[in-house]
């Protein structure tokens, strides 16, 4: 067991900061996958595998993954819903895993909502 | 740095890189409080059922240290939303697995509903509970898996401690913690640096720092709580100590009680040595401090620093006489500090955020005088007629109203509040005419109570203070270690002296009696213990007057609590004969028929109050 120098506090600091950020609800960006029942028939499983993977291979720590019910719109499911702090919410449809994979590279990593792929910018009206 | 002091969940290591994984944590909480509601069976059901949805390599779930709502355990929070559970039992976990962890549907039945609302309250900061409480001792807790030291660090742990080594000198230390304004939390209220500083600069080798870990007032957990949540807190606090007032060894006088905190302060210094926080050439900066773990037997005289020096020694813990403090001659006959946990656990904070920063929270001005003011937060354990019981920790000179009635939720069933007693056995009640009464060190003492180690036992109508009294004053007879008189025949007699009030045998001038007592013994016992234990007698004296002299002059409790001096009615006009009563009387003490009046038989009553908590109608009354 290497005794531990001063500047290791900060190399276990940031190699633990995927758990703090995530604690503290702390993120650049929220990725919310819809897991209704028709969701998950429609293989939203795998779209959060694959958003998973995603992230993982980033190695981002500022990056939410939660998951949330059915969105409303059954029909295009798998859905999931990218917010990036301070910009409207973007609702993507009709997901497969290249889809994700392309989505997480322009939209999540360089800030370019994927046009092709999006339902709706924005949130529904609730009041 | 391969082979880490991994925590251990599911057989799965959780260092951070693979804790990074998941998506969403599970803080549940392991406090004693939650784990004898079922914790570790709610853990094994959460682990069946992720695994069942094939969620366990994203759901991560995470035992924490003691929450502080104590009272809706066990509690879960799930992080990133700051979803908050409670009362949760193994049946419920199919449910909520499916729900919110798959689905991502947050469960609205398992979560609080304020005692005011009806609507349920899902986040953990929108609950009146949480709200109000400020959180620098406890700072980790629910945060951090306190087996997990990369969790502490990860949370600025030993940041502080490095800080120490690299910058600052001894004196800057103390003279930061003076600065400050930290107060002993342990109940006494010295200043924390004055204290380090005469230690310091007191002759003799080697120098000892001691944990006071021996918290034994009735109902509080506030010590126990922080080591079971935040282990390595209290070990960095002490090195810090240790290195201020130039000693390198350390004891933590903990509880044989505390199972769960004790195992996990022993795996937090273990896992300290392996990373060399503890031990010798700490950061390679040539100071070299450990510690080790005393186990107390429970004697509450054993929380008085003397008395637990004696048993350190391995002597009867009998206090001695303060001519010579024990930061002069303390522990062996050398130079002391003895700090409770909760100061402790304060000083990374300081020393990371710097004294000017402490001194913003908190009452008074400490700039010339280090007794100028209570700086800082106080961790309370609430209990006893509120609703929301727990831990709580809110900053000084926050009010008693706001603790009882905003954090505390106000009293259940509709009772009236009665009053509060602060500071443990030794502390006093305080009255409803003194709620908006800010909480610190010196006005608690003005109104004849004490900060204490932060015990607070909310009381209602219901309670008799002349019992109250009783039962502490019952409590610390048999905790007197009997070596001065004035204590050791001085409770003896209060007890005997409130025993006969409650059970209606006192003859007039009895109460003056007793108040006379209290102030002998306050004046000339040798220690803390029997100067502080009449406190109970004094402060009912002094705000409940009435109530004794209902009881020597009247017969009477007012209360309904003494059983000598009560009897139990059953009102005609209520009782509808559903006979629920003389069935559960264990005396067969009721007797009537269906649908008719029932009466209780007086010789046979043994006053156990069953068909009062039985009765539907409300029908049964004490007089």
């Amino acid at each position: 067991m290497p005794k531990l120098k001063i500047e290791d506090l900060d190399k276990i600091v940031q190699r633990q900061k995927k758990t703090t950020s995530l604690r503290d609800g702390a993120g650049r960006v929220k990725i919310t996958v819809h897991m209704g029942t028709c969701g998950i028939s429609a293989g939203a499983r795998n779209i959060m595998a694959e958003v998973m993977r995603c992230v993982d291979e980033s190695g981002a720590s500022d990056i939410i993954v939660t998951t949330t019910g059915c969105a409303g719109l059954c029909s295009r499911e798998p859905m999931m819903t990218v917010e990036v702090v301070e910009q409207a919410p973007v609702k993507y449809v009709d997901l497969d895993k290249k889809k994700v994979s392309e989505i997480f590279d322009e939209h999540i990593m360089k800030g370019n909502v994927v046009e092709g792929y999006a339902l709706a910018i924005g949130s529904e009206r609730t009041s | 740095m391969s082979a880490t002091p991994n925590g251990n969940i599911d057989g799965k290591s959780l260092v951070g890189e693979e804790l990074g994984g998941y998506r969403m944590h599970l803080m549940l909480c392991a406090g004693t409080g939650c784990v004898s509601g079922g914790s570790y069976k709610i853990k094994d059901a959460l682990g069946r059922e992720l695994a069942k949805h094939n969620l366990t390599n994203e759901v991560a779930v995470i035992m924490t240290g003691c929450n502080g709502f104590c009272a809706q355990g066990p509690v879960m929070v799930v992080q990133p939303d700051e979803i908050f559970y409670q009362f949760l039992t193994e049946k419920d976990i199919a449910h909520l697995v499916e729900e919110h962890m798959l689905k991502g549907r947050p469960v609205k039945k398992l979560m609080y509903t304020p005692p005011a609302e009806k609507t349920a309250v899902p986040k953990m900061s929108e609950i009146g509970f949480f709200q109000k409480q400020r959180l620098l001792a406890l700072r980790n807790r629910g945060l951090i898996d306190p087996e997990v030291i990369e969790e502490y660090i990860a949370r600025d742990g030993y940041k502080a401690l490095a800080k120490v080594l690299t910058e600052m000198k001894p004196e800057e230390v103390i003279q930061e913690t003076i600065a400050s304004g930290l107060r002993g939390r342990g109940g006494g209220g010295f200043p924390t640096g004055v204290k380090w500083k005469a230690c310091r600069e007191a002759p003799g080798e080697p120098k000892y720092i001691v944990c006071n870990a021996d918290e034994g007032d009735p109902g509080a957990y506030m010590d126990r709580s922080i080591i079971e949540g935040d282990p390595h807190s209290v070990l960095e606090g002490m090195t810090i100590a240790a290195y201020a007032i130039g000693s390198n060894k350390g004891y933590i006088y903990i509880r044989h009680e505390y199972p769960l905190a004790l195992e996990r302060l022993k795996k937090a210094i273990t896992d300290a040595r392996e990373y060399g926080l503890l031990g010798k050439n700490i950061f390679d900066r040539g100071f070299d401090f450990d510690v080790s773990i005393h186990q107390g037997a429970g004697a509450f005289v054993c929380g008085e620093e003397t008395g637990l020096i004696a048993s350190l020694e391995g002597r009867v813990g009998e206090p001695r006489p303060k001519y010579v403090f024990p930061a002069e001659k303390g522990l062996y006959g050398k130079p002391t500090i003895i700090n409770n946990v909760e100061t402790f656990v304060n000083v990374p904070a300081i020393i990371l955020r710097g004294s000017q920063w402490f001194t913003t929270i908190g009452t008074g001005d400490v700039t010339d005088n280090p007794w100028g003011g209570s700086k800082g937060t106080k961790v309370f354990s609430l209990v006893g007629k509120v609703h929301n019981t727990g831990l709580v920790e809110v900053p000084m000179g926050i009010t008693l109203r706001e603790i009882i009635f905003d954090i505390g939720g106000g009293i259940p069933n509709g009772k009236k509040f009665k009053a509060v007693q602060t500071g443990g056995p030794s502390g006093g009640v305080i009255p409803e005419s003194l709620l908006d009464l800010p909480v610190d060190f010196d006005q608690l003492i003005k109104v004849g109570s004490m900060m204490g180690s932060g015990g607070m036992i909310v009381m209602d109508e219901d309670d008799c203070m002349v019992d109250i009294a009783r039962y502490f004053i019952d409590f610390l007879s048999s905790e007197s270690c009997g070596k001065c008189v004035p204590c050791r025949e001085g409770l003896t007699q209060m007890s005997s002296i409130l025993n006969d009030i409650c059970k209606g045998e006192a003859e007039e001038g009895t109460v003056e009696l007793l108040g006379e007592l209290a102030n002998t013994m306050k004046e000339c016992s040798l220690c803390a213990l029997g100067g502080t234990a009449p406190n109970p007698v004094l402060s009912t004296l002094r705000y409940f007057r009435d109530e004794y002299d209902a009881h020597v002059k009247h017969k009477k409790c007012p209360a309904g609590v003494c059983k000598e001096l009560i009897t139990y009615y059953i009102d005609p006009e209520k009782c509808n004969g559903c006979m629920l009563c003389a069935r559960e009387c264990p005396q067969d003490a009721i007797e009537g028929e269906k649908k008719k009046l029932h009466t209780i038989k007086p010789d046979l009553c043994i006053k156990c109050g069953i068909c009062r908590d039985v009765c539907n109608q409300d029908a049964v009354f004490v007089r």
